[in-house]
């Protein structure tokens, strides 16, 4: 599988708002559980209108909430 | 463990196990020539058997995530994109199965041949779409 240079911050976005759970963050987006922790790891690249949902529920901007780094090396 | 994974778990033992039953009841009743070994009915039951297990299964996946509420049996675009994947998988096999059925029918092998030929190529898309289905939800998946 590709590996992503794609990162989030969706742990400490969490963690700011009343360390709300990965369960309560998936109902809110309407995911599975394990989506979001395929997310946060960043074994999973979401669609650009799932992304805009998470942004949305931690009222932040889409740039918050996931950087692309050009130089990082990519995990496998 | 989402339900779609459970789902993949399911299906690819349900497929294992009954290929399994079916080559055992085959090799244990070889004739000779072997073309002549009664092939249908261990076919029919396998099959059946597997289509019953899956559905099982499910049953038994719906009742057990009752009490987890709605959100244990959600499906996400993670879970259709890992989805589609396995099918794109699986369907090498159900061509190669077919181009190979269809040259044996050319050359007019025995049936017993060509409907084990495509036995195998159904249960190898069933075993190994599975597989790829489970080995993109351990792993890293992006769909682009």
């Amino acid at each position: 599988m590709k590996p992503t240079r794609v990162t989030n911050s969706i742990r400490a976005l969490r963690f700011t708002r009343d360390e709300m759970t990965q369960a309560e963050l998936a109902d809110r987006i309407g995911v599975t559980r394990q989506t979001v922790i395929a997310i946060e790891q960043g074994r999973y690249s979401p669609s650009l209108e799932m992304a805009f949902r998470i942004a949305h529920v931690f009222g932040v901007g889409l740039d918050a909430v996931f950087q692309y780094n050009p130089d990082r090396q990519p995990e496998e | 463990m989402s339900i779609a994974q459970k789902r993949a778990w399911a299906m690819m033992i349900a497929s294992t196990a009954a290929y399994l039953v079916y080559v055992v009841l085959i090799v244990t009743n070889l004739r000779d020539p072997m073309s002549d070994t009664p092939y249908v009915a261990p076919l029919l039951w396998t099959v059946g058997g597997s289509v019953v297990a899956t559905v099982l299964a499910e049953i038994g996946f719906a009742v057990s995530t009752r009490r987890e509420g709605k959100a244990a049996l959600r499906t996400d675009e993670r879970d259709h994109e890992i989805d589609r994947f396995g099918e794109h998988v699986g369907q090498a096999f159900i061509v190669i199965g077919a181009i190979g059925a269809l040259v044996m029918a050319m050359l007019q092998w025995p049936y017993f041949w060509i409907a084990n030929l495509i036995y195998l190529a159904f249960v190898l898309s069933a075993v190994l779409g599975s597989a790829a289905r489970l080995a993109a939800y351990r792993q890293n998946f992006q769909p682009w």
